[in-house]
Parts: C-alpha cells; sequence; structure tokens
C-alpha cells in the first residue's frame, strides 16, 4: 500500500469545486479546514466510475471540522464536531 | 399489465408485485440484461437480497455486548471493525467499518448526507426517516435539536460528533452500557441495544423489564 501524505491531526482544506460528474463530497463541506481524523484505506474514485472502474485508487482520510467552522449561527458547543470521509484529490494542506 | 412475453421470475422476489413506476420498469430491465450477459447469475442475487433481509439490529446488539464485556475486543474493534466483527461471523465487504464510541462527554451520531448510506448487510435495513430530506439536511446543521425530537437532550458538556457516511465506510454507534447490569450475561446485555442507540438517535438504553413484570 502506498504511502499516505496527509497525517493524523494535519490540518486540510477540502477543495472547493463542482466537477460536472457524481463525486461524493457534499457541497456543505467544500472549502472548508479541518484535521485529520484517521487515515483510512484506497478505494475506487467516484468521479472515475462514470467510465472506468474509479481506478487508479485513492485514500480516503476522515476529516474533522468543528461545527462552529461550518455553521456561522451554530447553536451548540465548541467541541462539537463533524466528521467525513474525503479522497486524497479533494484535500490540500491547510496553515 | 397482465400480457408478458419474457419471464420476470428470475428477477422478482415471489411477493413482490410488478413494478409500475419508470425508475423500476428500468431498475429491473437492467438486471435481467446484466443476468442474460453473465455478469451475475439469478441465484447470486437472490443470495444478496436474503442475506440483506437477515441481517438486523440485533447482531448489532450481539457486537455491542461482546464489546461491552471483553475490554481486549472493544479495542480491536473500535481500531478496525470491519476485522473484528469478522471474528464473531459478520461480514461487511467492500466497505470499511467504523464503530463510534459513546462516553460521558461524547454523543455519536450517524448519517448519509448524500443519499443513505447504511451497513445494511450488517444491521438490516435502514428506517424510513434516515433516507429522509429532512434528517440528512438537519442532523449536520442543528444535530442538537434533531436529537432533542427523538428524545436525546444533551447538556452543554456532552459533545455532539455527527459522522457524514459520504464514501466507503460505514458507522456503528457503540452505546454506553446501562448502569444495573454488571452481573448481566452477554446474551441478556444484547438484547437491550435498539437499532436507534447503533445510529445515535437514542443515547440511554432502557433494561428490558424482566417477563411478568408491568
Amino acid at each position: 500500500m502506498t504511502e499516505s501524505t496527509f497525517v493524523v491531526g494535519q490540518r486540510v482544506r477540502i477543495a472547493d469545486r463542482t466537477p460536472p460528474v457524481h463525486h461524493r463530497v457534499p457541497s456543505y463541506a467544500k472549502g472548508h479546514v479541518g484535521i485529520v481524523e484517521r487515515v483510512c484505506g484506497l478505494h475506487g474514485v467516484p468521479e472515475k466510475f462514470i467510465r472506468g472502474d474509479g481506478k487508479p485508487r485513492q485514500r480516503i482520510y476522515r476529516v474533522r471540522i468543528p461545527q462552529t467552522e461550518l455553521w456561522q449561527d451554530y447553536d451548540g458547543t465548541d467541541g462539537d464536531k463533524l466528521e467525513i470521509e474525503i479522497f486524497e484529490h479533494w484535500l490540500e494542506k491547510a496553515e | 399489465m397482465t400480457d408478458h412475453d419474457h419471464d420476470h421470475s428470475r428477477t422478482l422476489q415471489p411477493d413482490h408485485a410488478e413494478p409500475t413506476s419508470e425508475g423500476a420498469r428500468v431498475g429491473l430491465a437492467l438486471r435481467e440484461l446484466l443476468i442474460e450477459a453473465g455478469h451475475y447469475t439469478p441465484e447470486e442475487e437472490q443470495a444478496v437480497i436474503a442475506a440483506m433481509q437477515d441481517a438486523s439490529p440485533a447482531d448489532g446488539g450481539r457486537i455491542v455486548a461482546r464489546a461491552w464485556t471483553d475490554p481486549e475486543y472493544k479495542a480491536r474493534l473500535l481500531a478496525n471493525g470491519a476485522t473484528a466483527i469478522r471474528e464473531l461471523g459478520y461480514e461487511l465487504e467492500p466497505y470499511e467499518f467504523t464503530v463510534m464510541e459513546n462516553d460521558d462527554v461524547t454523543h455519536n451520531v450517524i448519517v448519509c448526507t448524500l443519499c443513505s448510506c447504511y451497513p445494511r448487510s450488517l444491521l438490516g435495513m435502514s428506517p424510513a426517516w434516515y433516507k429522509s430530506a429532512s434528517y440528512r439536511a438537519r442532523i449536520v446543521r442543528e444535530p442538537r435539536s434533531v436529537l432533542a425530537e427523538f428524545g436525546v437532550e444533551l447538556t452543554a458538556d456532552v459533545n455532539v460528533r455527527v459522522h457524514d457516511s459520504t464514501a466507503e465506510l460505514r458507522y456503528m454507534v457503540l452505546p454506553q452500557k446501562p448502569d444495573g447490569t454488571e452481573d448481566w450475561s452477554e446474551e441478556r446485555l444484547a438484547e437491550l441495544v435498539t437499532r436507534d442507540s447503533l445510529i445515535g438517535t437514542q443515547r440511554v438504553l432502557k433494561l428490558a423489564r424482566k417477563p411478568g413484570e408491568s
């Protein structure tokens, strides 16, 4: 298995783009910054299944985002989090 | 529609009516084409359907009860759910299986905002509300309000973790073991576990009444 690009605890930004094919990143999470909660395995890429077999497979990361980061008027605690699975090609290093 | 020039018995379960909606007809046609082209057999399709129908939250209850009574098993389950459930004879291939543990300061709840991903072959069919647009949109936006509607009132010292099942992972919540069950057997503990507690829309498990008790 190939090495992972991102490591647990690293700050990452979810890309804000909308390719014209099926993809598995919900709009509400696009552009937001979180930390890598865990590094998962390699999986077929949803955008590539429309023509072919989803290969080469990409790594999935679980990204933890504070709810107060996602929603400006969030009603809850600073400790409330959202955790979401994001493919590596949707992530970039964040400061 | 009663006149048929082809046989649907291979793709329809005996107790299912003929499809009437456009989408259902397309689905049936696609399944028949895949079978005719040899991608899979009708027997394989029936086996998958049967496995999903046999699965139920009781299977999740058995996994939870083992984790409650065996700390080492719990550690393996939280570290790698897919391999840990295999020890008990369960399989969720090709998905990764992720178990999220509730504690005194953490409450976990599961959603799939993009569609309705759910570990069906392990826990059976998901409840209708889990697939509703309302639950999927609101649980990520206002989890505390939605949980309160389910009867889960969280104080400010409990943090909510919402898990959006958007890709190749499937989730189950590991609820807290209720007080007063210290001497209970694993089998009895398993019966306490409800479907909603495995999704996270129930936090406190109720002790079942003994037979005869009112």
